[in-house]
């Protein structure tokens, strides 16, 4: 399906939603943090769109707000779209998760809460996935200082 | 030169004390030779094995690396004899005795040459089985004894394995005992001079009766590729985990010498012990017929050695449903089988 | 008699440790497993022991550094993964490169898949018991590693690629020996099949094991081999083309049984795959320019841009944006292995230890490329 049909029928679900094709190859579209989790089952489910593929998420620092790129695909009728969710909220930002809907997202979820800090709700294992559970901070937001271990140019 | 040092003693020492002079000579004497041999087999399995992989294997030691595994024995028992604290101090200590006692006493009665057999006791075959299950005893004590969790587990999956393959060991053995009619070593071999070989003699029961033996054998030995408990290395090196220096040298070395026997008791069964084939030798005095003996018992230690570093490794139920769901049954058969086959004077 | 049995005798779970030492190693890996007897009931990996932050580092490194970074995560694809970087470069940058610089570009990452597999080969071998598979798998690659060292200066980092091209023309002999390579392999992979597939121990320890389902391989996001064994057609190679893979005839190894034998044929057949596209170019290299020419400080246009290669573990994304300014504002690698690993509890569960190494080998995970 080209990019303008998929935009008609996902639209029609929440009038939240703000589209963008600029600066990408892929059809974009920002989603409010409350929504995702229904925005999400709908994609895999609606018998047109099938998002069956999760194939990368992305934790982003955009300097004031912190947010996570969801990159999806149809394995039936390969088209692409990008989900963006986005927060000011930098103390404790969280949203539901999507690792009921894909599998895959619980490992990179937990990455995402790694290095970034975004808390995910009723996501089965939380936790530090790579850096050790003693670690102080998240060390890929643009604000993380680290003396001993950052060499800044 | 035997019979001259045998009445030497008996001359000059009252009967019972020059008995067991005897007795101990003899003994040393094995050990001696049989710690080298089993170091000389080590070096043999890594020759091989470089063989197979297509590289040299150790060649800086000596003269193509034959004094290898003496400096490895030198390392052995020059290094520090750990253990933890929580272990069971006396069953620690002597699980590796029981291992290496059940090998060398198994040694004991093997005829290598019409002259060079330590002891012929008309039980000879049962003995022979019944003193290297005694190894058993050794490696679960092993196991337990150490106080690891990872050894356990070692231990009763070996232990497990190796009283599973006896029955096929025995059974197998069984069946040729049929043609013998005694469980004498000597009187086996005596039986192949004149009929041939067993294994020719009884043909198709008897060539069966060598395929179990050899799988059976070659999972009493814990090697591969039954060598889950030694070599399933993510937990831990099986039931000698906790032990280093001598005593881990001692089940080391009790391996090589267990492969040993098992390889004898096929070659004196089936394969005529240290007769030359076709009696090709016979006339000739001087020929040293313990020469036949090694031959043949190299060629089966080689075929284990291939087997080793062949095959992928078998998981440990389907070990059990092997051994438990097809080999004893065909062992049974197999039984009933040499049985109707002498009944019926078909043997060749 | 049998539920008096089985309800007077209970039995406790306990934690089991595997690695981060593993003896037959694909990385420093911990495992940690909860086991009731010898049945797995959970098994939760423990990650982060080969963390360099990569993804930081490029966040302040020029785009022809972070070229240099990439092939230390998974070292057995380091060319895929060079290249994967390239082509993100250039797609943002809209530059052309020449047909020369493609087709090498193909053949060197064809010979690198062969190498990985080999390696995989050798390893799987060794993990389940077979000992000698791992020289015999060591000797071949010995031959492209060579061809390697000749051509780009390097065996297993090779940092060839560059954005706009290669870094410099290959060497004279490549292609004789590339092709004295492919004539020797053809009839090495005959000899694996008989040490080690037609083996009845080793059916034995992998057919029926860890079957995964096609809806759990794409829900789980696995990738390569892994989900081509469950029958998933998820080969970027074919679905979107890059390089000169769009003019040459390969087939997709896809087979439906989802178990572990499955996944090793079809790596096996990934290898007869790539033999058959170095062939059908090695012959005609066109001529060319090897370096599109580009500005010394990159600058890629502000924007997002993503860019998928198959690897030999399965599909690698790159994703980038920026900024306008010479480094990326946020450079992102979504690993194949990552996706891959995550299946590894619901395939585990209710198998036995020896059933996870089988499981372990056929999934084939590099950890320095899930840890980053």
């Amino acid at each position: 399906m080209t990019n303008t049909e998929i935009q008609n029928i996902v639209s029609s679900w929440n009038d939240k939603l703000e589209f963008s094709e600029e600066e990408s190859e892929f059809l974009n579209v920002m989603v409010p943090p409350e929504d995702i989790h229904d925005i999400c089952s709908q994609l895999k489910a609606h018998k047109d769109l099938k998002f069956d593929y999760l194939f990368c998420v992305t934790g982003m620092d955009w300097g004031k707000e912190l947010g996570v790129i969801y990159h999806l695909e149809s394995t039936t009728f390969r088209h692409n779209i990008v989900v963006k969710v986005k927060t000011e909220d930098r103390e404790n930002p969280s949203w539901d998760s999507v690792s009921d809907i894909w599998y895959t997202a619980e490992y990179h979820e937990m990455e995402v809460y790694d290095f970034f800090g975004i808390k995910f709700n009723n996501h089965p294992n939380l936790k530090r996935l790579f850096l050790p559970p003693d670690w102080q901070g998240f060390s890929l937001r643009k604000d993380y200082v680290d003396e001993e271990n950052m060499i800044i140019k | 030169m035997i019979k001259d040092i045998h009445n030497w003693l008996f001359s000059i020492m009252p009967e019972g004390v020059a008995s067991i002079t005897e007795m101990v000579l003899i003994a040393t004497a094995y050990l001696i030779l049989f710690a080298v041999a089993g170091l000389y087999l080590v070096y043999l399995e890594r020759k091989v094995a470089a063989w197979f992989q297509l590289r040299l294997g150790p060649n800086r030691v000596g003269p193509f690396g034959l004094f290898q595994t003496m400096a490895d024995a030198l390392k052995l028992v020059s290094k520090e004899l750990t253990s933890t604290d929580r272990i069971d101090k006396f069953l620690y200590n002597l699980a590796p005795y029981f291992v290496i006692i059940a090998s060398l006493t198994a040694l004991a009665v093997f005829p290598f040459s019409k002259q060079f057999q330590a002891f012929d006791i008309n039980i000879g075959l049962f003995f022979l089985i019944a003193v290297s299950s005694m190894g058993v005893i050794g490696i679960l004590l092993g196991g337990w004894s150490s106080n690891n969790k990872y050894a356990l587990i070692g231990a009763m999956r070996s232990g497990v394995q190796t009283i599973s393959y006896e029955l096929s060991v025995g059974l197998s053995l069984l069946t040729m005992v049929l043609l013998t009619g005694s469980l004498q070593l000597s009187e086996i071999i005596e039986v192949q001079r004149t009929g041939g070989w067993l294994i020719l003699q009884g043909h198709v029961p008897a060539v069966i009766a060598f395929m179990i033996f050899m799988i059976a054998g070659t999972a009493e030995t814990n090697r591969a590729p039954f060598d889950l408990v030694e070599a399933e290395s993510e937990l831990g090196a099986g039931f000698h985990t906790e032990y280093s220096g001598m005593k881990f040298a001692y089940f080391f070395l009790a391996e090589f010498i267990n492969m040993f026997i098992v390889a004898s008791i096929a070659v004196v069964v089936f394969f005529g012990g240290w007769l030359s084939p076709f009696g090709i030798t016979e006339g000739i005095t001087w020929f040293p017929e313990v020469l036949w003996f090694l031959i043949k018992v190299l060629i089966i230690i080689l075929l284990m050695m291939w087997f080793r570093w062949t095959f992928p490794r078998l998981r440990v139920d389907q070990l059990l449903t092997l051994e438990w769901k097809y080999l004893l049954p065909i062992n049974l058969v197999n039984i009933v089988f040499m049985a109707i086959i002498i009944w019926l004077n078909w043997t060749i | 008699m049998e539920s008096t049995v089985k309800g007077s005798l209970k039995t406790e779970e306990y934690f089991i440790n595997m690695g981060p030492q593993h003896p037959a190693t694909h990385g420093v890996l911990r495992l940690i497993l909860t086991i009731d007897g010898e049945i797995i009931k959970n098994v939760e990996p423990d990650l982060g022991y080969i963390h360099r932050s990569i993804e930081k580092m490029c966040e302040r490194d020029s785009y022809q550094q972070i070229v240099h970074l990439t092939d230390r995560m998974d070292y057995l694809s380091s060319h895929i993964n060079n290249e994967a970087v390239c082509l993100v470069v250039e797609k943002a940058l809209e530059i052309e490169v020449s047909d020369r610089v493609k087709v090498i570009r193909t053949i060197i990452g064809e010979l690198t898949r062969i190498a990985s597999h080999c390696l995989w080969w050798g390893v799987t071998g060794m993990d389940l018991g077979a000992l000698t598979t791992y020289f015999y798998a060591f000797r071949d690659r010995e031959m492209i590693n060579d061809i390697f060292e000749e051509t780009c200066g390097a065996r297993l980092t090779m940092n060839y690629n560059i954005p706009g091209g290669l870094m410099f023309d290959i060497h004279p002999n490549f292609v004789k020996r590339t092709k004295e390579f492919i004539a020797h392999f053809k009839t090495k992979i005959p000899e694996y099949d008989r040490l080690l597939t037609g083996n009845v121990i080793f059916h034995k320890r992998t057919k029926g094991i860890g079957v995964l389902s096609k809806e759990d391989a794409i829900s789980f996001g696995a990738s390569g081999p892994v989900a081509r064994g469950s029958g998933v057609s998820c080969d970027i190679r074919k679905i979107h083309s890059y390089s000169a893979y769009d003019r040459v005839d390969f087939n997709e190894a896809l087979l439906t049984d989802g178990d572990c034998f499955a996944r090793y044929n079809v790596r096996i057949q990934e290898m007869w795959e790539s033999l058959s596209i170095i062939e059908q170019l090695i012959d005609n290299i066109p001529e060319g320019d090897i370096i599109t020419p580009t500005k010394a400080v990159i600058k890629l246009p502000k924007g997002e841009y993503y860019q998928r290669v198959e690897t030999a573990r399965g599909e690698l994304g790159v994703y980038v944006n920026s900024t306008g300014t010479k480094n990326p504002y946020r450079f992102k690698f979504r690993s194949p292995g990552l996706s891959n690993l995550s299946v590894i509890n619901s395939l585990s569960k209710g198998s036995k230890i020896g059933d996870l190494v089988a499981i372990m080998s056929t999934i084939d995970i590099v950890v320095p490329d899930i840890d980053r």
